[in-house]
C-alpha cells in the first residue's frame, strides 16, 4: 500500500532525471543523425564489413536495407532456438519447437519481445546474451535509424536530392549502436550489477535453506541484458518474472533507474527531431504530446492501483495481487505507465492482476499505436504520422492544402498514412476475432467472461503494437498463438516502417513551400492540443466496442 | 526483380552486420559486465548469498538462501513470508505471479482462506491482516513482507523462541528498510535476514 506524498515523490525524481538529460542526449543524436563523419572504430567496420556508409539511399533502398537486415536476423535467431542443444551454456535445455523458435525470433526483431516461454526454464546463457541480447541491441537501432530517416525526408528541401533519398542505413544503425545505445547500456549494466542485479554464468545452484528445504539459486549474465532491455524498449526478462524478479530489479532504486531508461531515448528521439528539422521548437511540440499522454496515464494507473477497486483488491484491503513489497502499488503504477507508454513490455507488476481501470489504461496506452512516448524509435514516427494526420484535419476546417513543415500533404501522402494508422488496429481486431472464434485460441485463456476477452485483445494488441507485456494468464506457448502472434508482431512491424520511409521519401522530394496565412503552426499550444486530441479520437473510434466489453465491463460488474 | 535483388545484396551485408555485432554484442559486451561484475561486486554479481549467520558468501554450499530471494519457511517459531505462486512456492525455476484477475472468484477465495489461516495463527482479528499477507507478489519470490504484517508477528515469533517481544521488535526494525531518499518505494522487512537474526538469538539466548 503506497501513500500519496512518496508517489508523487518518486514521479518527481522521475522527471527531474529526465530533464536533465533528455536535452543532451537529444543534441547528440541530432548531431549524430546529421554528420557526414565517421568514427574511426566505425570506418573501420564498414571496411571490414564492406557496405557503404556514404551512400545516400532512396527510400526504397533504405526499406530494402531494413527489411533485408531484419530478415537475417529472424533466421539467425530462428537457428539459434533451433540448435540451442548444440550450444555452449545450454544448462542442458534442448531446442526451442519450430512454431516456439518462430514466435521468439520474430518477437526480439520487432522489438517486441513477447515471451510465449519462462526464461529460466527454457533459455541457455548463449541464446539469451548472443542471441536474443544483440536484438535487443539491434532492433532498437533498427527503430531509431527509421526515425531518423523520416526526420530527415521532412528535413530536406527537395532541390538537394530531387527523387527522395532518405540517408544511410548502416551508417544510422551502426552509428546508433556504437555512439548512443552501446556506451549507456554498458553505464547502465555496471550500475545495475552494483545495485544488485546477477552478472556471471553460472548454472543454477541448489542451496539447503534456513529450514532445511532447497532452493535453486539461478545465475547468467542478466545485468548486460537487462539494461538494454530498459534501454532499447524491448522488454523480454531474462526470467519469467520480468523486471519483477529480485534478480533483475532488486531496489527500488534500481526499479526507478529501469524506469529512467526506458523513457530516456524515446523523448530523447523527439528533442532530436525538433533539431533535425530546424526548429527546436517543433521537436518540444511533439514532446509535449508525448508528456502529457504518459502523465495522463500515469495519473490514472497510480490512481487506479492505489484505490485498489474491485472484489479481490477490496477484500485484502489492497491491490497487491501480482505486485513486490518493495515497490507497493505507486511504484508499479508508475512502471505498468511507462512499460505500456513506450513500447517495452518489461514489467514490475504482473498485468493480468492489476485492477480492472489500471489494466484498461495499459490497454489503451498500447492501443495509443506506442506514442506516448513510445519505442525508441517508433515513437517519433509514430507520432509524427499522428501530426500529418492532425494538420490534414485541421486544412479541411479551413480549406487550405495542409503542409506539415512546409512539405504539401497531398492525397498520395494521405493514402500511406491512412494505411499506416489502420494497420495495426486492422491486425488487432482481426487477430482477436480470429482467436476468439478458434478453439485453439480459446484454449489458451485462463479465465472467462470479459477478463477472458482482455487476455486475448491484450495479447494480440501487445503483439501488433510490438510492446510485448501481456496479461500473462494466457496460455500463449501452443503453436496456434506462437503462430498467430508472430504474425502479428511481424506484420505490426514492419508494415508501418516501410509506409514510413515511403512517406520518408515522398516528403524529401518536395520543395518546401513558405508557410502562409492559412498555415497552421505545429509549434504552438494549439497544436499540440489538436494531435493530443486526435490521438485519442484515433484509438476511441477504433477501440471504444472491444474496450466496452473487456476492462470497461469489468470496471462496471 | 530489382527490388529483389536488392534485397538479396542488403541480406548478405545484413549477415556480415549480423556476425560482427553478435561478436562485439553478443560476447565481448556481456563478457565485459561480467569481468567488472565479478571483480567490483561479487556477491551481488553471484546471487548475493548469505549464511546462516548471515554473513555474505559467494559459495553456495556455505549459503542458507539469497537476501534477494524469499524463501518457503515451515518452522512455527520463525516469520512467515508472502504468498508465492511460484511453482510450489517461492521456486527460482517458476518465477511469476498467479496472474488471477481482480474479480477471480479463484482469487478471491484465496484471500478469504489466507487471511483466516493468517489471523488464526497469529491470533488476531481477521480485519488486522495486511494486503501484502494474503496476495502473491509478481515474482513469486519476493524477499520482503511488510511491516505491519512482521509486526503481526512478533508475538507468536518470541513465544515460540522464548525472546521478549520487545527484542524480537528490535530485530524487525533491523531488518526493516525506509522508503529509498524518503520516496521510493515502500517500507519493507527482508524475511530471511530476520528469520537469521531471530535464529541467532534464539541460539545466542
Amino acid at each position: 500500500m503506497s501513500e500519496l506524498a512518496p508517489a508523487l515523490g518518486q514521479i518527481a525524481a522521475l522527471v527531474v532525471l529526465l530533464a536533465l538529460t533528455v536535452p543532451s542526449l537529444g543534441r547528440w543524436l541530432a548531431h549524430l543523425y546529421t554528420s557526414e563523419r565517421h568514427l574511426g572504430v566505425e570506418r573501420a567496420t564498414y571496411r571490414v564489413l564492406r557496405v557503404d556508409p556514404d551512400a545516400d539511399q532512396h527510400w526504397r533502398a533504405y526499406a530494402l536495407a531494413v527489411l533485408g537486415f531484419s530478415l537475417v536476423g529472424v533466421v539467425v535467431l530462428y537457428a539459434f532456438g533451433r540448435l540451442q542443444q548444440h550450444l555452449p551454456l545450454s544448462l542442458g535445455f534442448g531446442a526451442l519447437p519450430a512454431d516456439g523458435a518462430w514466435n521468439t525470433a520474430v518477437s526480439f526483431v520487432t522489438s517486441t519481445n513477447w515471451q510465449w516461454y519462462s526464461g529460466e526454464a527454457t533459455l541457455g546463457h548463449l541464446m539469451q546474451a548472443s542471441g536474443l541480447t544483440v536484438q535487443n541491441f539491434l532492433s532498437a537501432g533498427v527503430g531509431m535509424a527509421v526515425a531518423a530517416a523520416f526526420a530527415r525526408g521532412l528535413a530536406r528541401r527537395g532541390d538537394e536530392t530531387g527523387d527522395g533519398r532518405v540517408g544511410n542505413f548502416w551508417a544510422d544503425l551502426v552509428r546508433t549502436v556504437v555512439r548512443v545505445l552501446l556506451p549507456i547500456a554498458l553505464l547502465a549494466a555496471l550500475v545495475l550489477v552494483v545495485m544488485g542485479v546477477v552478472q556471471n554464468l553460472s548454472d543454477s545452484h541448489l542451496v539447503t535453506t534456513l529450514t532445511g528445504g532447497h532452493q535453486a539459486i539461478t545465475g547468467g549474465p542478466v545485468a548486460s541484458q537487462e539494461a538494454i532491455k530498459e534501454l532499447g524498449t524491448n522488454g523480454g526478462g531474462f526470467y519469467n518474472a520480468n523486471s519483477a524478479h529480485p534478480f533483475e530489479n532488486p531496489t527500488p532504486l534500481s526499479d526507478l533507474l529501469e524506469v529512467y531508461l526506458l523513457l530516456l531515448v524515446p523523448f530523447a528521439m523527439a528533442w532530436a527531431f525538433g533539431l533535425i528539422v530546424g526548429d527546436r521548437r517543433q521537436g518540444l511540440a511533439i514532446l509535449a504530446v508525448m508528456g502529457v499522454l504518459l502523465a495522463v496515464s500515469v495519473a490514472l494507473l497510480t490512481w487506479a492501483e492505489m484505490a485498489g477497486p474491485g472484489t479481490a483488491p477490496q477484500l485484502a484491503g489492497g491491490a497487491m495481487e501480482g505486485k513486490e513489497q518493495r515497490f507497493g502499488t505507486a511504484a508499479s503504477a508508475l512502471f505498468a505507465a511507462a512499460t505500456t507508454g513506450t513500447s517495452t513490455g518489461a514489467v514490475n507488476a504482473m498485468h493480468d492482476s492489476l485492477t480492472a481501470p489500471g489494466g484498461g489504461v495499459a490497454m489503451v496506452n498500447m492501443m495509443l499505436g506506442e506514442i506516448a512516448p513510445g519505442g525508441v524509435g517508433s515513437g517519433l514516427y509514430g507520432m509524427l504520422v499522428l501530426a500529418v494526420v492532425t494538420v490534414f484535419l485541421s486544412g479541411l476546417m479551413v480549406g487550405r492544402t495542409p503542409e506539415y513543415l512546409g512539405k504539401k500533404i497531398g492525397q498520395q501522402e494521405m493514402v500511406l498514412v491512412a494505411v499506416y494508422v489502420l494497420t495495426t488496429p486492422v491486425l488487432v481486431l482481426v487477430a482477436s476475432a480470429v482467436a476468439l472464434t478458434a478453439p485453439d485460441g480459446l484454449a489458451g485463456l485462463q479465465e472467462s467472461g470479459p477478463h477472458g476477452l482482455s487476455e486475448a485483445v491484450y495479447a494480440v494488441t501487445s503483439a501488433s503494437n510490438n510492446n510485448g507485456s501481456a496479461f500473462g494468464g494466457l496460455t500463449s506457448g501452443t503453436p496456434f498463438w506462437n503462430t498467430l502472434l508472430g504474425l502479428c508482431m511481424l506484420l505490426g512491424r514492419f508494415v508501418p516502417i516501410v509506409l514510413v520511409l515511403a512517406l520518408a521519401g515522398r516528403f524529401a522530394r518536395q520543395q518546401p513551400v513558405p508557410a502562409g496565412a492559412g498555415t497552421l503552426p505545429t509549434h504552438r499550444l494549439l497544436f499540440v492540443v489538436l494531435l493530443t486530441g486526435v490521438a485519442l479520437v484515433v484509438v476511441g473510434l477504433t477501440y471504444v466496442p472491444v474496450l466496452a466489453l473487456g476492462p470497461i465491463v469489468e470496471s462496471l460488474s | 526483380m530489382k527490388d529483389l535483388y536488392a534485397l538479396f545484396r542488403f541480406s548478405l551485408a545484413g549477415l556480415r552486420v549480423m556476425v560482427a555485432a553478435t561478436v562485439v554484442l553478443g560476447v565481448l559486451y556481456p563478457l565485459l559486465v561480467t569481468g567488472f561484475a565479478q571483480a567490483v561486486a561479487p556477491w551481488r554479481a553471484g546471487g548475493s548469498l548469505v549464511t546462516a549467520t548471515g554473513a555474505h558468501t559467494t559459495d553456495p554450499d556455505q549459503a542458507v538462501g539469497s537476501a534477494l530471494l524469499g524463501q518457503l519457511v515451515d518452522d512455527p517459531a520463525l516469520f512467515r513470508p508472502r504468498p508465492s505462486a511460484a511453482g510450489d512456492g517461492y521456486d527460482p525455476l517458476a518465477s511469476g505471479g498467479s496472474n488471477l484477475g481482480p474479480e477471480s472468484p479463484e482469487l478471491v477465495a484465496a484471500i478469504e482462506q489466507r487471511r483466516v489461516e493468517v489471523a488464526r495463527r497469529e491470533g488476531v482479528p481477521a480485519g488486522q491482516v495486511p494486503p501484502d499477507a494474503v496476495t502473491a507478489s509478481a515474482s513469486g519470490l519476493d524477499p520482503d513482507i511488510s511491516p505491519a504484517y512482521a509486526a503481526l508477528q512478533v508475538p507468536r515469533v518470541a513465544r515460540a523462541n522464548g525472546l521478549a517481544e520487545d527484542v524480537v521488535r528490535r530485530l524487525v526494525a533491523d531488518a526493516t528498510s525506509g522508503r529509498t531518499l524518503g520516496v521510493l518505494g515502500e517500507p519493507r522487512v527482508n524475511v530471511l535476514l530476520l528469520n537469521i537474526a531471530v535464529r541467532q538469538a534464539a541460539d545466542g539466548g
